[in-house]
């Protein structure tokens, strides 16, 4: 109780709040000026988003991910860490199920798990391989991460083309039906929108986020090192392995974001010409949700309710889907400039006060 | 031989964009402004430069157009580096953070706009009016180092001048000792009366005119045009340029031949034997992969500015 009290508290909930009513403003904005309707616009991405049961589902769909790359990147930031890398993270989940899925052929109570279990752990290895490097050589986790994204993404389209192409086509040939990770009868009920076990993987990561950060003592020396790692190490903690495992599980989240992509929705892996994008905005995700279990969760809901009705902006009112990565940018933008919040916001209060003093 | 040739000069053309935005990083990250941006401001230059080129040509300014293309990707480089440069030396953020921002915001806005101008598309048209190759009176006659550096894009020698000018503006001039001071130890520079928040803006501004030079120079050379896939990674290795090359502009220039011509020997590795070997990919990975051995120490320390990446609060020691 205390936790969901600490979250909802007024401070740490307005600067999230005035920020997302500022990016939805600014990307009122934009619509005005390229000419569009930005009521009628929003009022199509939400009748999108709520119109069908198909619809419905695949926002579900849309946010998993998020769940995922966001719990990674906070899970990072609990310990100091800034996880940029992510997007490559991800990219190494997607391709280690990918390679288990295509190449072997086991019955489905082995092969979904060791799919999961493979690509869960070429995430966490991805990102220890950063955390090594921070911790032995000193090297900027930022720096390192952003070398190891693009690393990733030319890295998984060789092992793509290599070994798991389907002939004539940029993508791998199909995961075997005993690895796949839909859920039936859900698709069915749903109207045939990709409903997948990742979703339900992902809100028990949540829970297990929650649990190793607050409940375990490994959890207390990541956050310690994460609030002081001088007063960590004074506390005869060892830091560098701490970090070392911080990394590794946020590349775990990561991962199992890529690996329920693959097993869940599409079933293969093309041959990627840009990055997946996930992993940036798992970082908006944890900014917006202030790093918290809770918050991480409702920010993927906001940015992957947002991202899958931008489809409905453009058929419903002619808006560019697009629109909506500047609606999301700016959120972030006033999230991270928090200041720049309060000094829109002061004029505000001190009427309030003034106000409150006439008052008195 | 010939070859070799046209080796070097398609290297020029894949570096040269590597070199405005890398010599723009520099600029930003001797201040102590980490800019992870230089992705976004190359993408703003590009979608500036091709539309302003673009309506040139339609306003009749014939080969000025490419010009005025350049001047609107510097400006509009400006702009986009002036939210990052707010939010980073005036309201104190994250750093980092909003690189992150500037690149989602850049690419949105750059396709938004585009849509909205070209009805719906998410590229422009094909550019009429771009830049083509000139040739340098008798140096051009020279055997392969003719064919190789003298018959350039007019960006390639821009870039070739402005790094010999960074080099002497950042060493040389009172004015790169007071960047290089505020970016090692602004307490120290505020002390001795240097504004820490102008020289930090300059620095982020120049970042932003840099790279959208650097943009531009992309689609009015080898795209001819702007869409989502013009600028794709060139920022990032334009980043890991910087720190190859050590925050020098030598250095960086360097690095940013040598990422060039890996790019370069993409189009050649059917010529050469060995190349062809090689998968593609390694080409594509070889920018980052050095990048990292050189962070991780196995050539040289890298070492870069003190304070990069903490806003600097006067009320702190």
């Amino acid at each position: 109780m205390e936790m969901i009290k600490k979250i909802f508290n007024k401070s740490s909930l307005l600067v999230p709040l005035v920020s997302i009513l500022l990016g939805l403003l600014v990307g009122a904005l934009a619509m005005l000026a390229g000419g569009y309707d930005p009521l009628l616009a929003y009022g199509s991405l939400f009748k999108r988003v709520f119109g069908s049961s198909y619809h419905m589902g695949e926002t579900i769909r849309a946010i998993t991910p998020l769940i995922f790359t966001g719990l990674a990147v906070a899970f990072a930031f609990r310990t100091g860490l800034f996880n940029i890398g992510v997007e490559g993270q991800f990219i190494m989940g997607m391709t280690g199920a990918t390679l288990i899925g295509v190449l072997l052929d086991l019955p489905w109570y082995l092969h979904g798990p060791l799919a999961i279990l493979t690509g869960a752990l070429f995430g966490g290895l991805w990102a220890g391989l950063v955390g090594y490097l921070k911790a032995k050589r000193g090297v900027n986790e930022v720096i390192s991460s952003i070398m190891l994204n693009w690393t990733a993404l030319y890295l998984a389209n060789y092992i793509v083309t290599k070994f798991l192409l389907e002939p004539g086509q940029q993508k791998s040939r199909n995961v075997h039906e005993s690895a796949l990770m839909s859920i039936d009868w859900l698709v069915q009920l749903m109207d045939k929108a990709r409903m997948h076990w990742g979703t339900f993987v992902a809100l028990a990561c949540v829970l297990v986020f929650y649990i190793l950060l607050w409940r375990t003592k490994q959890g207390y020396e990541l956050r310690a090192v994460g609030h002081n790692p001088d007063a960590a190490l004074y506390a005869g903690m060892n830091v560098n392995r701490t970090i070392v495992k911080s990394m590794f599980i946020s590349g775990v989240f990561a991962g199992l974001g890529g690996v329920f992509e693959i097993l869940g929705v599409f079933g293969n892996q093309t041959v990627l010409a840009a990055s997946v994008g996930y992993g940036f905005d798992g970082i908006a995700v944890a900014l917006l949700g202030g790093n918290t279990p809770i918050g991480v969760l409702l920010g993927a809901v906001l940015f992957g309710g947002l991202s899958y009705g931008s489809n409905g902006m453009s058929f419903g009112a002619g808006v560019p889907s697009e629109i909506v990565r500047i609606v999301i940018g700016s959120v972030i933008f006033f999230v991270a400039a928090h200041g720049i919040v309060k000094f829109i916001l002061k004029p505000l209060k001190l009427k309030r006060s003034d106000k409150s003093k006439e008052a008195a | 031989m010939e070859v070799l040739g046209q080796l070097i000069n398609i290297t020029m053309v894949f570096s040269t964009a590597l070199i405005f935005a890398a010599l723009g990083g520099m600029f930003s990250e001797r201040s102590g402004v980490v800019n992870i941006g230089l992705e976004g401001l190359m993408v703003s230059g590009a979608f500036a430069a091709a539309v302003a080129t673009d309506y040139a040509t339609q306003y009749g300014m014939g080969g000025m157009s490419p010009w005025i293309g350049m001047l609107a990707g510097l400006i509009y480089g400006v702009l986009i580096s002036l939210l990052h440069a707010v939010a980073t030396v005036t309201f104190k953020s994250d750093q980092t953070v909003v690189g992150v921002v500037i690149n989602i915001l850049a690419l949105g806005s750059a396709i938004y706009f585009t849509r909205s101008l070209y009805e719906g598309s998410a590229q422009t048209g094909q550019l009429v009016e771009v830049f083509h190759k000139q040739a340098i009176p008798f140096l051009s006659k020279i055997p392969i180092i003719g064919e190789g550096f003298f018959r350039a894009y007019p960006p390639t020698y821009i870039a070739i001048v402005l790094v010999v000018v960074s080099y002497f503006v950042l060493f040389k001039t009172p004015f790169g000792l007071r960047l290089r001071a505020v970016g090692e130890h602004p307490s120290s520079a505020d002390t001795v009366g240097i504004s820490v928040a102008k020289y930090r803006y300059i620095g982020v501004m120049l970042s932003g005119a840099l790279a959208g030079l650097g943009g531009a120079t992309i689609a009015l050379t080898t795209t001819s045009n702007f869409a989502h896939n013009t600028i794709s990674g060139q920022g990032f290795i334009a980043l890991a340029a910087l720190i190859f090359g050590k925050w020098n502009p030598l250095g960086l220039a360097g690095a940013a031949l040598f990422f060039g011509m890996a790019q370069a020997l993409r189009n050649f590795a059917q010529l050469f034997d060995m190349a062809s070997q090689i998968p593609t990919e390694v080409f594509y990975m070889l920018p980052y992969v050095l990048t990292l051995i050189v962070l991780a120490g196995a050539v040289g320390r890298s070492s870069a500015p003190a304070a990069l990446g903490q806003p600097y609060d006067p009320g702190r020691r």
